[in-house]
């Protein structure tokens, strides 16, 4: 087996999301290449080079591939996937925008979000926002396969692979970065956080949400949101957590006026504990938590962050 | 411009699933079927640029059973104009269902493609980028804000980040997220009027696209469950069981 792992980055630095890529490459066999493609990306293919397993990185570094577009990244995966036995990228937006694009040209029918493997062609997955779990065997000479991330552990630091150029992203002309507006946070990234404190539509607004944030701060956590709150404007749409949003398994979630919605729950339920703080004691959000709390948030939150001080070790 | 709306049955949103007891799949029979909620907000994209006049045509297209002339009879209730189902059964893989629209897509030469992300039924998040790839289109995936201008298609991506704004080269495939727009419901005169429009069958044999799976489904199994644990009456409690039971704070 020799597998390709797609790297995602910012052309400075490595996502954490190739790192859980990289292990679940690793229960695949021990020939792992990281692919680093963008523009000026030494610095992200020098930090794959410190991953331990990983043989060799290959580097693109073309002003075409600086944005990671679809249009551009899809040859360059498909001119190197002859070498591989699998195509590995992570179940991110990245990775989900760009892999179904090369296994379409590359006519192999890609297996999406896999939480484990059985097999070299065996793999299980999760349907039905969760609901199910499908156990799909691949018939493809090829695999290409997005990973979720939560379900591989991060690989660890202390390889020195060698880097390599390689050359095969196009300039394909069909579309054009125009910018971003990413959320800037001093706090841990949602997906690989250790506490998520999360809210729902009984937040009732912005401003409230501001309550969760300083909760949040207080255990050094993320925040996160169901899809009510983001639909309603109390957050971006980056904060969303469940089967269409991010998929995240903290430590402990704190699910704060969230219903729990098999939607929302999708997205969440694999989180080692479970807190639910909601004052409609029928919440289903009860029926999955560890610890459920009925209490109006409005109290219970200031009440919360009374306790955490008190008991400050 | 035509725009084609790619739009699939899946069991209703709000249906709990169950697994069959054979393990073979999840249960189909008498459950209750709908439009997929990412669909419909393709479908409503569509209907405002030809109510706009960006648009002077909307095709909704199917790919499935036969009952999935209900779901297309939806898409032509919301409002559009006509519809296609390549009838096929079971639901074949996204590669396949993407080689499909390709077909039609040659046929009808529209200028927009515009489907949901995602199925609700497998999640696979492929079709939409499949299509584009086949056809060597631009794609804009999990898009919530579009916009045309000239022969550039504008849009806003939801990305795990924050948001992602991509200028796209005409003709387009775009992929919705749940924020592009609110789906219209279809109204009792406009169902009635869905029943008379043109709804063209075709087959993949017809189109000459192999739907085979290259997928084995062995099993499908309930995930593992999770019970409920215990009620805390207090902040303090709380505090000393994340602290000293489960030890995660």
């Amino acid at each position: 087996m020799s597998i390709l792992v797609i790297g995602e980055h910012d052309n400075t630095a490595l996502r954490p999301s190739t790192l859980n890529v990289v292990t679940a490459a690793k229960a695949l066999g021990s020939d792992i290449d990281v692919l680093i493609a963008g523009s000026d990306c030494q610095g992200a293919a020098d930090e794959a080079a410190t991953i331990a397993g990983v043989a060799r990185v290959l580097k693109a570094d073309d002003a075409a591939l600086s944005d990671g577009l679809a249009e551009n990244m899809a040859p360059l995966v498909q001119s190197l996937a002859g070498n591989y036995s699998h195509v590995l990228a992570p179940a991110t937006t990245y990775g989900k925008n760009l892999l179904p694009r090369a296994a379409a040209i590359l006519d192999v029918q890609q297996i999406s979000d896999i939480s484990g493997i059985e097999s070299e062609d065996t793999f299980v997955r999760p349907i039905y926002a969760g609901n199910a779990m499908a156990t799909v065997r691949s018939n493809d000479a090829l695999k290409l396969i997005t990973v979720r991330t939560t379900s591989f552990e991060a690989a660890e630091f202390g390889g020195a692979a060698p880097v390599e150029d390689v050359s095969g992203g196009i300039d394909a002309q069909l579309s054009t970065f125009a910018g971003e507006e990413l959320t800037r946070s001093e706090r841990p990234e949602l997906t690989t956080a250790d506490i998520i404190v999360s809210g729902g539509r009984g937040m009732q607004s912005s401003e409230n949400f501001a309550m969760l944030e300083t909760l949040a701060d207080k255990l050094g956590a993320a925040v996160g949101a169901s899809r009510a709150a983001v639909d309603a404007g109390y957050v971006p749409n980056d904060y969303q957590v469940g089967q269409t949003g991010k998929v995240v398994a903290p430590n402990v979630y704190i699910a704060v006026g969230i219903s729990g919605a098999i939607q929302h729950l999708a997205g969440m339920k694999d989180s080692k504990i479970i807190v639910a703080i909601n004052k409609d004691e029928e919440a289903p959000i009860f029926q999955v938590a560890d610890y459920g709390w009925v209490a109006d948030l409005f109290e219970a939150i200031p009440q919360l962050e009374a306790a955490l001080g008190a008991n400050a070790s | 411009m035509k725009v084609l709306v790619p739009i699939k049955r899946v069991i209703d949103a709000n249906i709990k699933v169950r697994v069959k007891a054979d393990n073979s799949g999840v249960e189909l029979n008498n459950v209750k079927m709908a439009m997929n909620p990412f669909c419909e907000i393709a479908v409503e994209e569509a209907i405002r640029m030809r109510e706009s006049g960006t648009a002077d045509e909307v095709i909704v297209v199917a790919v499935g059973p036969s009952q999935s002339q209900e779901t297309l009879r939806t898409g032509l209730a919301m409002g559009a104009d006509r519809a296609i189902l390549i009838e096929t059964d079971p639901i074949p893989e996204p590669l396949a269902i993407a080689k499909l629209l390709k077909a039609v897509a040659e046929k009808e030469d529209p200028g927009m493609i515009i489907l949901g992300k995602q199925a609700i039924d497998g999640d696979n998040n492929q079709t939409g980028q499949m299509l584009a790839g086949l056809l060597n289109w631009s794609i804009g995936s999990f898009v919530s804000k579009l916009s045309i201008e000239g022969s550039t298609v504008k849009v806003t991506r939801e990305v795990d980040g924050g948001l992602e704004n991509i200028d796209l080269a005409a003709p387009a495939v775009i992929t919705v997220d749940l924020r592009l727009n609110e789906p219209r419901y279809a109204s009792l005169p406009n169902i009635m009027k869905a029943k008379k429009k043109p709804l063209d069958t075709h087959t993949p044999e017809e189109l000459g696209i192999d739907v085979s799976p290259r997928l084995e489904v062995l099993r499908v199994l309930e995930p593992p469950g999770r019970a409920a644990g215990v009620r805390v009456e207090s902040a303090d409690e709380l505090v000393e069981k994340l602290r000293n039971e489960a030890k995660v704070i």
